[in-house]
């Protein structure tokens, strides 16, 4: 965890907009390789959309559209001519609602990013070590052929998970992740994100200020779509340089 | 602290049922209007099947199992079997639906997930047309542009190239069953490419997100989430385009070719019930004629009855959400 290391992620003048609306305003931040990055933010402050911007999700949505440069191990992912399939691939997300594929087994709903990459290996095996990597294998080890349906909210998130860690990203977007679960499903969902900092770099967007805590090495507080500060969490907690940034940790506004 | 809450309750109901008692009245009075129409609409039902059994009587005198087992079917001699009627009928809506599903939901997924947004209006727009053309002048379309290019074309086409299949055989007349099925697809794709475009809309945007972030393309998305969420109520479309397609009587009649026989081959002449009803009705020789004609409307109206029914099970099952009983 050297500062002197290239950034996992590199973000350079981001802006966001839907149709009209600007909603992320030339962001500029690095994420370190192995580390976990928390953007804090009053609600619609951006988060979401830039979350998106990191694998190329916020263009999918009509009138959605970004430009500055995003890079990935140097590599710009608005660069002309790349794939968003292929960034999405190395840069995998979990979203804020549990969204497992409803018609799949549970192992199936693993397994489903291999298998669209066309996966001739063993699958049982990946199925296993993911499921063992979300914390979730002792719980669903003799039902891995029933519906993702019958699994619980909090089972459903650390599934989503599995799935996402399956085809082997680089990188893990997680857009609140824990917000739709009780406090045991994400007190595991915290420490999942503990031991998945040893393999992957982390990028969570959080409305619990002592989840950022928590869980983060960095943290990054945006309002109304503009990065405000961005440092080491513990800093950020402690010893903010901006009055703003005070006044959201500490529950003034927001 | 136990009063206040109570005091105004009274006041507060007694005002709302004293304003809601005009509209209570209304209300009472106009649903129990709509169910005495509902009932009505039952009861007419009831009086048609009963009417249609009573005329049938005498041509089911030998049994209705003979009645639809036998495929002789010839007024003059008095022998009447609904099985060549049956056979076309469901080979036409067969051949309808195997044309018209995949087309119609090809078309749904353009209007709902992959067309250009500029473009999606222009195909919505010509789908509601084709739904708006009156079926003789599919009819004629039929005949005039359809069975001449089956007859000097298609046909002979698929005799060279899938004649080893017995659907692909004969003699290439055009008039018969494949360009009955080919104008039903046509006429049902509308109903089924639009409800499966509502089905569509069901799908919540999440799960193709979660596709996507996988790294799915947009086709792999539709195949891995889509399709398999709304399996269930495009079968249900499809029901409804089948309810649709057994029906049809003038369009059909105009380009089966109107012969009571059976034949494996699609390019031979054919009947369908709704055709032959509607036919030999108006000169029906005698009770017994008249009476199998009776009974072949029995025949259909069940069939129809049972598919829609299930046709609009499945639909309800989707639009009440994604708990509905996915792998059935
Ligand atoms: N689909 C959309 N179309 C138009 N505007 C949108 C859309 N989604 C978000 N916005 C706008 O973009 C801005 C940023 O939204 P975003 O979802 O990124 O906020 P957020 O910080 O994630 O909020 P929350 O904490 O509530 O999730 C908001 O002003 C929002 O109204
Ligand atoms: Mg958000």
């Amino acid at each position: 965890m050297s500062a002197a290391a290239p950034p996992k992620i590199r973000v350079e003048g981001l802006d966001a907009w839907f149709g009209e609306t600007h909603a992320v305003r030339d962001v500029s931040l690095d994420v370190r390789p192995l580390s976990v990055l928390a953007v804090i933010g009053p609600s619609g402050c951006g988060k979401s959309t830039f979350l998106r911007c990191l694998n190329r999700m916020h263009e999918l949505v009509p009138g959605g559209r970004a430009t500055g440069k995003v890079t990935l191990d140097g590599e710009d992912l608005y660069a002309r001519g790349v794939d968003p399939v292929s960034i999405r691939r190395r840069v995998g997300m979990v979203f804020q609602r549990p969204n497992p594929f409803p018609t799949m087994t549970i192992a199936d709903n693993v397994s489903a990013g291999l298998r669209l990459n066309g996966w001739k290996g063993r699958l049982e095996e990946i199925v296993e070590r993911c499921l063992r990597q979300a914390a979730l294998w002792d719980e669903v080890k003799d039902r891995l052929h029933s519906p993702a349906t019958s699994l619980s909210g909090g089972q459903q998130q650390r599934l989503c998970i599995a799935r996402a860690l399956a085809v082997e990203p680089e990188v893990l977007l997680m857009d609140e992740p824990a917000s739709a679960l009780d406090p045991i499903a994400t007190a595991r969902v915290e420490e999942l994100m503990h031991e998945l900092k040893a393999r992957y770099t982390i990028v969570v967007v959080t409305h619990n200020m002592q989840q950022a805590a928590r869980v983060s090495d960095q943290t990054a507080f945006f309002y109304m779509g503009e990065l405000v500060e961005v440092g080491d969490t513990e800093t950020i907690f402690t010893n903010p340089r901006e009055q703003r940034t005070e006044d959201y940790v500490t529950g003034k506004f927001g | 602290m136990n009063r206040s809450p109570a005091a105004p309750l009274p006041r507060v109901s007694g005002g709302a049922a004293r304003s809601a008692h005009g509209p209570n009245l209304g209300d009472r009075a106009w649903s129990g209007l709509l169910g005495l129409l509902g009932g009505a609409v039952l009861l007419i039902v009831g009086v048609v099947v009963l009417a249609l059994v009573h005329v049938a009587r005498p041509a089911l005198k030998a049994g209705a199992g003979t009645f639809v087992s036998s495929s002789d079917w010839d007024p003059v001699s008095g022998s009447f079997g609904a099985l060549p009627f049956i056979y076309g009928t469901v080979v036409t809506s067969v051949v309808a639906i195997l044309v018209a599903v995949p087309i119609s939901v090809g078309l749904a997924l353009f209007l709902q997930e992959m067309g250009p947004r500029k473009l999606r209006p222009v195909v919505s727009f010509g789908i509601e047309t084709l739904a708006a053309i009156p079926s003789v002048i599919y009819g004629l379309w039929g005949l005039f542009v359809l069975v001449p290019a089956l007859r000097d074309h298609l046909e002979p086409f698929l005799g060279r190239t899938l004649g080893f299949l017995p659907v692909f055989r004969g003699a290439p007349i055009g008039l018969g069953y494949l360009a009955a099925g080919l104008i039903l697809a046509v006429m049902i794709l509308p109903t089924i490419a639009s409800v499966t475009t509502e089905v569509l809309k069901t799908v919540p945007a999440s799960l193709k997100e979660g596709a996507l972030a996988l790294g799915a393309t947009r086709w792999e998305a539709i195949r891995m989430a889509i399709l398999p969420y709304s399996r269930a109520g495009i079968l249900g479309a499809t029901l409804l385009g089948l309810g649709r397609a057994l029906g049809e009587t003038m369009a059909v009649t105009m380009v089966i070719g109107n012969s009571p026989t059976i034949s494996p081959s699609l390019f031979a002449a054919g009947y369908s019930l709704p055709a032959v009803i509607a036919n030999e009705f108006a000169e029906a020789t005698g009770d017994v004629h008249t009476g199998a004609l009776a009974g072949l409307a029995l025949v259909l109206f069940g069939v129809s009855l049972i598919l829609n029914s299930a046709a609009r099970l499945l639909v309800r099952m989707v639009a009440s959400g994604p708990s509905r009983a996915v792998a059935s």
